[in-house]
């Protein structure tokens, strides 16, 4: 039986817990012994996206010490897994010792629904979910890690669950960050339009794969006063 | 950020007219792209993308090279290369040229480097008159704006703002049918084709091996501009030559296609030197102008010099949610959108629109559609590093270094940050956030959206308790 390590993530430890036991629990009915590293705190993007990089590095190092022994890293974010995965590189590429260890630990660093429909090979969790939902194409996640059709065949699996796509669904939210407080008004506005995109599928539940960008969601849906919720996909994958 | 800007921001946010114009405008460019790239009618779509790049490396490394090729090419051909260091040597050579030739009346094709150096006003300062001749620069010319999109330059106007503007300052019938307002501006133009001196273009390629000046457009302005008066001058950045004609096809296939949808231009004009004997038209004068304006400054940081490779399509502004939303005239320069604010700050001065690197999301969008592969969002955050960094050397610590500061140290021991995060939480607590802890980053959160409910347990304690029992 593999051993899978979950980095939760910050956000997820601070503010949405319950995804980091929803995905403990898919990872474990998927047949994987699951543990939590309990040094581990932040991959450190928030500052390495506002330009402080020396602060990025010792936090980035803190990670990589952490997980050094890890077999999988399981991250129930594409944002996070891409800054490890994409920029760690770039942060070390002076510090050949560090530059090593984080060669050495990228091919273990999974985003949780390109782990199960990659590694585990599962795209049937044996979920039920009877609810009309919608999904958020989150950028990083599209972009930088190629998700698009994995997190939609493990929906498709999902009993009772109805997926109506929005257009576009690989529109930004306007999350990005510190993006959110730096241009309150600008990020608000993108999230806006999200949310009319979101409102005209007609779904109750809108799933994505990063919780930043789901608080993102959340907090102009109920700004705006509409019924709809965002979740996680790891907590509808927990469903039964 | 600067007043003026912030403002700038909120009066396009707030403005719903021009959401819809610039949202429906811009969805249409992205809708034809996707349709000519597709799969199955440009198999090697990606293939291209890749050799595009590949050239304008290739190229840019060896810059020296291929520019002094094509002065060779254009001196055998009869013409004339025009170094110029920035705008005043642009503005230099065209009032000495116009004063010896005894020219005053100048007709434009669209050129986004002349618009860099302002060309227009600082022609009529010297007392001569240039007419811009695409329709979109000369409704804008008319409406004393600048470009609002790189390749679609009155792309926030809608017909009713030109029937408006024609009747102002043409003195016609106000007239909203677009084939009409075309007509309108074809008939006051053409007097002003017949009568130039001067015709001024741009320059999409120049291509070393034939010292052909490349230009690509749709109305044929640039035809007339180029042939009918007697001097062409076409005004080009340094970072648009290509070796070979034979690498033409690869930018070709894109440009069209990644600008508007079209599989080329409508009208695709080699132009190598003045006419010659036994041909039927041509101007008696070429002159090419390659201005630098600061672009041996970006091709000297090899880091960031990709910024160079861009051949104005426009795409990225299409599919930036950013620009979609702040529009062109929210930019500091005249080049908006992520290659906007990728360059800019290059050109004018890292802390000059400091703030603009930061306003993006990094969604990757433009990227994902540039036809030579720019990483626009790696260059968006070294530049941001570029900028925290001159700003510490400058002021010294600011506060959010000194937060970002603390924060790392806080990452760095755990059970610090758990402390932290359970007193974060107890204050939550069920009543929601105290006010005096709704201000600065957390205050602007909740401008326009709310907060998540804090939970009482962290997952770390959670999953404690999970095991536990």
């Amino acid at each position: 039986m593999s051993r899978v390590s979950l980095f939760v993530t910050c956000i997820v430890d601070q503010l949405f817990p319950k995804v980091g036991i929803a995905m403990a629990e898919v990872l474990e009915r998927a047949g994987f012994e699951v543990d939590f590293p309990e040094e581990q705190t932040c991959c450190g993007q928030p500052a390495f996206n506002t330009g402080y990089r020396a602060e990025t590095r010792d936090v980035a190092r803190h990670f990589l010490r952490v997980f050094r022994d890890a077999e999988y890293i399981v991250i129930p974010s594409g944002s996070c897994t891409g800054m490890i995965e994409q920029h760690y590189p770039e942060l070390f590429k002076k510090d050949p010792v560090w530059l090593e260890q984080v060669n050495r630990i990228r091919p273990r660093i999974w985003e949780f629904t390109k782990f199960l429909t990659e590694v585990a090979g599962v795209e049937d969790v044996g979920a039920r979910f009877e609810r009309v939902v919608t999904f958020h194409d989150s950028c990083h996640a599209l972009r930088q890690l190629g998700i698009k059709d994995g997190p939609r065949r493990l929906l498709a699996n999902v009993r009772g669950l109805t997926l109506r796509e929005m257009t576009p669904a690989e529109e930004c939210c306007g999350f990005g960050g510190t993006f959110a407080v730096k241009f309150p008004d600008l990020s608000t506005a993108m999230a806006k339009a999200k949310v009319d995109a979101i409102a005209a599928t007609g779904a109750e539940y809108v799933v994505g794969v990063d919780a930043s960008c789901l608080m993102q969601i959340q907090g102009a849906l109920s700004r705006a006063r509409l019924p709809i919720r965002t979740i996680h996909i790891a907590e509808v994958l927990a469903q039964r | 950020m600067p007043e003026a800007y912030e403002q700038a921001i909120g009066a396009a946010l707030s403005d719903e007219k021009l959401q819809s114009a610039v949202y429906s405008s811009t969805a249409r460019l992205m809708n034809k792209r996707k349709e000519v790239v597709a799969a199955g009618v440009l198999p090697d779509y990606q293939e291209l993308r890749e050799q595009a790049r590949a050239i304008k490396k290739h190229t840019l490394d060896n810059l020296d090279y291929y520019l002094e090729q094509f002065e060779a090419r254009v001196t055998a051909n009869g013409g004339r290369v025009i170094w110029a260091r920035d705008g005043d040597d642009v503005v230099d050579f065209l009032t000495g040229l116009a004063k010896e030739k005894g020219s005053r009346r100048v007709v434009k094709s669209k050129s986004m480097t002349t618009e860099e150096i302002e060309l227009n006003g600082r022609l009529e300062r010297e007392h001569l008159e240039v007419v811009e001749t695409d329709l979109g620069e000369y409704i804008l010319q008319l409406a004393h704006q600048r470009p609002y999109h790189i390749v679609a330059p009155a792309l926030h106007l809608t017909r009713y703002d030109v029937a408006d503007l024609f009747a102002d300052k043409l003195g016609v019938e106000r007239e909203v049918e677009i084939e009409k307002q075309t007509m309108i501006a074809r008939r006051v133009l053409r007097e002003k084709f017949l009568a130039a001196d001067i015709g001024i273009s741009g320059g999409n390629f120049l291509v070393a091996d034939s010292g052909a000046v490349v230009i690509c457009t749709n109305e044929g302005n640039g035809r007339l501009a180029t042939t009918l008066p007697k001097i062409h001058v076409a005004i080009a950045g340094i970072e648009k030559v290509i070796p070979r004609a034979q690498d033409l096809p690869t930018f070709l296939k894109l440009l069209g296609r990644s600008a508007t949808g079209q599989p080329l231009t409508v009208y695709t004009s080699f132009l190598a030197g003045p006419r010659r004997e036994r041909e039927a038209d041509g101007p008696e004068e070429f002159y090419a102008v390659l201005l630098d304006n600061g672009r041996t400054k970006l091709l000297a940081d090899r880091a960031k010099r990709e910024s160079l490779y861009c051949i104005r399509c426009g795409s990225c502004l299409n599919h930036c949610p950013v620009y979609r939303k702040i529009g062109g005239h929210s930019y500091p320069w005249v080049y908006s959108g992520p290659i906007g604010a990728v360059i800019t700050p290059q050109y004018q001065g890292l802390l000059h629109d400091a703030w603009l690197p930061f306003a993006s999301s990094l969604c990757g969008a433009c990227a994902e559609v540039c036809p030579v592969k720019i990483d626009l969002p790696k260059l968006l955050l070294a530049l941001r590093s570029e900028i925290v960094k001159s700003r510490a050397a400058g002021k010294g610590t600011t506060l959010e270094r000194l937060a970002f500061r603390a924060w790392s140290w806080v990452m760095r021991h755990p059970g610090v940050y758990e402390m932290l995060g359970s007193a974060a939480s107890a204050i939550a607590g069920d009543g929601g956030i105290p006010a005096p802890f709704r201000r600065g980053p957390l205050g602007a959160w909740l401008k326009g959206r709310d907060l998540p409910a804090i939970p009482q347990r962290s997952f770390r304690q959670m999953w404690r308790a999970r095991k536990g029992s």
